[in-house]
């Protein structure tokens, strides 16, 4: 039925062509590459979510912390003598050189978030800023940091690293499944598992859920509000230098002035739809926007679509279901 | 008359006026309570305010005049040659201008914060590209008549976004034009019929010819397109200066002050809202196929998010709410770059980090608005400032009724 539906778009096909034999072949190829950019989307999203569940405030250059991660993977590996080929280099020195990388991005994401924090964020909070002098900010700043690299770097993309050549594990449904996607989605998961643990058993976490709730009352009970706002902002940098990581895995040639910029939309759209404020629901909303790109990518032919896709499943959430599919905030998420 | 019922002063109140008016007196005219503020922007404003009816008519006259013929005086200092055309640098600022006071309506008058703002000019050139241009499978139509079409179909678009979206708090709007200023130039790569980077030559333009039979209004002359887009900006100043000034533009303020207070009050804050983000996207539209007929060629490469944060800039730095602010904000962020050739390449950097510091440091811009005291329109106004500065209180005639009511309680 679908292909009927396809047939009747216009002959010329000079709009929008579905081509859906390409879906049905490419199925769970694009299910297993759609999961692993969900992970990647949902430890970004994560950033935007513990922003927005304390200070309700969207974290526009929260992309620009992700994308200076990715700088920080590029120099580091170039450093360290990655290049375009293939790395000549046996599995334990590959791996120490990655969590060496990861390190460095995510030291350098966490300090990004903090410098904004401090530098934009709390002078407006000091004088209890209206709301949108806070988004006009946060765009500033975005836009200032994206610039700042657009300066340093050029206009173009970075060498594309290479880190080490996928191998294939085991394969599901005839379709194989490489090293980089099992490294990929594995630590993005353990890395959020280990997010929300904190966050539902950590003092620190306790006192995150409280000024989500309620700033007042929680400094009334004694939560150093200014503590946990920073404290927000690190571990969004941190997960979204992780997630630079793995980013730089999976597509070496997007590290560029204006790369985090579509992702964090994305990102964000992924927040919302799993329910902004929510940790799991970063995840879920990471996961599922991940497939609804991919799949959409493939049905439409370019890998453009796949930002036009998430784009339309963020209004159709907003319209349809705006407190996301699992809903709750993050001050109200169990105890 | 009765004591009981009936709005009377209370004395408390009046005490306290009487204080207040002893106050401005000591310290002489000039010192009214909200002049600190601003700085000499303000005070600019506050005479301007002193100003009779014919006057301020007087000078706005002088102003337009100069401003119709600024491309033909080209002032030395002033002039952006020989790095750009100075004609078509007033024409780009003119176009800023248009621009920046659209854009005025949704962030400065409703509050809310819309940067894809691009995507709405984008689609007006769009419009007028594609009905005019040889280029495009589409019935052609006169350009002029493209305006209009253009403008509802960039309003179309405004509400088809806006309503999911306004129905939520505001910075959902923010991310959902983001994203959408960034969809607009990639479904205009990724369609075919929208021609890609290829584009869309020899979009049309007004009818007229010289007397040697070039177009007036050619790609290359800057000043018919400047008087045009200068005309079409006076006009919609005096349009939003109306809607300002209505029922409407009182409520888009209240909910900009307080959404929920708005709410509570009776004010339908959705429907204004959308009606707020559906004129910012028509006065886009608008600008985009001015900006189209000028250049004479639209593709994909035009419309970048970027552009639409230096949008915001325009606004916020002219002074948000303010719709002289938006012109003067909107000028120089087109007039900047191509007078300081030199700087030019930074401008991004430049308007970015000046966003940032205007919010820290002056949130309310270059000119501020008048924000709450606009609510109760120009008499008013008028009465609070002659009372600050220490003339007649407003209730010339109410002592005797006032000390009657004392005397009774």
């Amino acid at each position: 039925m679908l292909s009927t539906l396809a047939m009747s778009v216009p002959a010329d096909s000079n709009w929008i062509n579905f081509d859906v034999p390409a879906l049905i072949q490419n199925f769970w190829s694009a299910t297993f590459d759609g999961l692993t950019f969900g992970a990647i989307y949902a430890l970004v999203a994560l950033g935007y979510t513990l922003v927005y569940g304390v200070l309700n405030l969207i974290n526009f250059a929260h992309s620009e912390v992700f994308i200076v991660g990715c700088y920080g993977v590029f120099f580091t590996l170039s450093f360290l003598g990655f290049g375009p080929s293939v790395p000549n280099l046996d599995f334990w020195s590959i791996v120490l050189n990655l969590v060496l990388a990861l390190v460095v991005a995510m030291v350098a994401s966490a300090l990004t978030a903090f410098v904004v924090e401090r530098v934009a964020y709390k002078p407006l909070r000091k004088r209890n800023a209206p709301r949108l002098v806070f988004l006009i900010t946060a765009i500033g700043v975005s836009f200032s940091i994206q610039y700042l690299i657009f300066l340093w770097r050029g206009p173009n993309p970075e060498v594309a690293l290479t880190m080490f050549r996928p191998t294939p594990i085991f394969d599901v449904f005839g379709t194989i499944i490489d090293s980089q996607q099992l490294v990929i989605v594995l630590a993005a998961v353990v890395m959020m598992v280990f997010t929300d643990q904190f966050i539902s058993r950590s003092r620190t976490g306790r006192g995150i859920r409280a000024v989500a709730q309620d700033p007042d009352t929680a400094t009334l009970m004694g939560v150093n509000k200014e503590r946990i706002i920073i404290t927000t902002f690190i571990i969004g940098g941190l997960l979204a230098g992780a997630a630079a990581l793995f980013y730089v895995m999976r597509i070496p040639s997007g590290v560029q002035y204006s790369g985090g910029f579509v992702l964090g939309v994305k990102a964000f759209a992924a927040a919302v739809l799993g329910g902004i404020g929510n940790v799991r629901g970063a995840l879920l909303g990471g996961l599922l926007l991940g497939l609804i790109g991919n799949y959409g990518q493939i049905l439409l032919g370019s890998s453009q679509w796949t930002d036009v896709v998430a784009f339309v499943v963020l209004v159709l959430v907003l319209l349809v279901r705006p407190e996301g599919i699992l809903g709750t905030s993050l001050g109200r998420s169990k105890a | 008359m009765s004591m009981v019922d009936g709005p009377t002063p209370l004395p408390g109140a009046k005490a306290s006026q009487a204080a207040e008016d002893r106050e401005a007196a000591k310290s002489g005219p000039g010192t009214s309570a909200d002049a600190p503020r601003g700085g000499m922007f303000k005070s600019f404003g506050a005479r301007w305010n002193a100003l009779p009816r014919q006057q301020q008519w007087a000078w706005l006259t002088i102003v337009v005049v100069l401003a119709y013929l600024l491309p033909v005086i080209n002032p030395p200092l002033i002039s952006t040659e020989p790095g750009n055309n100075f004609a078509l640098a007033c024409f780009d600022m003119a176009r800023f201008a248009l621009i920046a006071v659209g854009l005025n309506v949704v962030i400065g008058y409703a509050g809310l914060l819309d940067l894809g703002y691009v995507a709405f000019f984008a689609v007006g050139s769009y419009t007028a590209a594609m009905l005019t241009s040889p280029d495009s499978t589409f019935l052609k139509i006169p350009y002029l008549w493209t305006v209009p079409v253009a403008m509802a179909v960039a309003m179309f678009f405004g509400v088809v976004l806006g309503v999911p979206t306004l129905r939520l708090r505001g910075d959902y709007l923010a991310i959902v034009t983001l994203g959408f200023g960034e969809i607009v130039r990639l479904l205009a790569t990724l369609i075919p019929a929208m021609n890609g980077q290829v584009g869309f030559q020899n979009v049309g333009h007004p009818p007229g010819l010289e007397a040697d039979g070039t177009p007036i209004f050619s790609n290359a002359n800057g000043t018919p397109w400047y008087w045009l887009v200068l005309t079409v900006l006076i006009i919609v100043l005096l349009l939003a200066g109306n809607l300002e000034r209505s029922r409407v533009g009182r409520a888009w303020i209240a909910i900009r002050e307080d959404e929920d207070a708005a709410e509570i009050m009776g004010v339908p804050t959705f429907k204004y809202k959308v009606w707020a983000f559906a004129i910012g996207a028509g006065v886009g539209g608008l600008s985009g196929a001015l900006f189209a007929g000028q250049v004479g060629f639209v593709n994909n490469q035009k419309f970048d998010v970027v552009t639409s944060i230096l949008f915001v800039a325009a606004v916020v730095l002219g002074g948000a709410g303010n719709k002289v602010g938006a012109v003067l904000g909107g000028a120089l962020v087109s007039y900047i770059p191509l007078r300081f050739t030199a700087i030019a390449e930074y401008k991004y950097l430049i308007f970015g980090v000046a966003l940032v510091l205007i919010m820290i440091f002056r949130s309310q811009g270059l000119l501020p608005a008048r924000q709450r005291l606009l609510a109760y329109g120009r008499l008013a106004y008028n009465r609070v400032a002659a009372s600050g500065k220490g003339g007649t209180p407003p209730s010339g005639g109410a002592p005797g009724t006032a000390t009657s009511t004392e005397a009774g309680a």
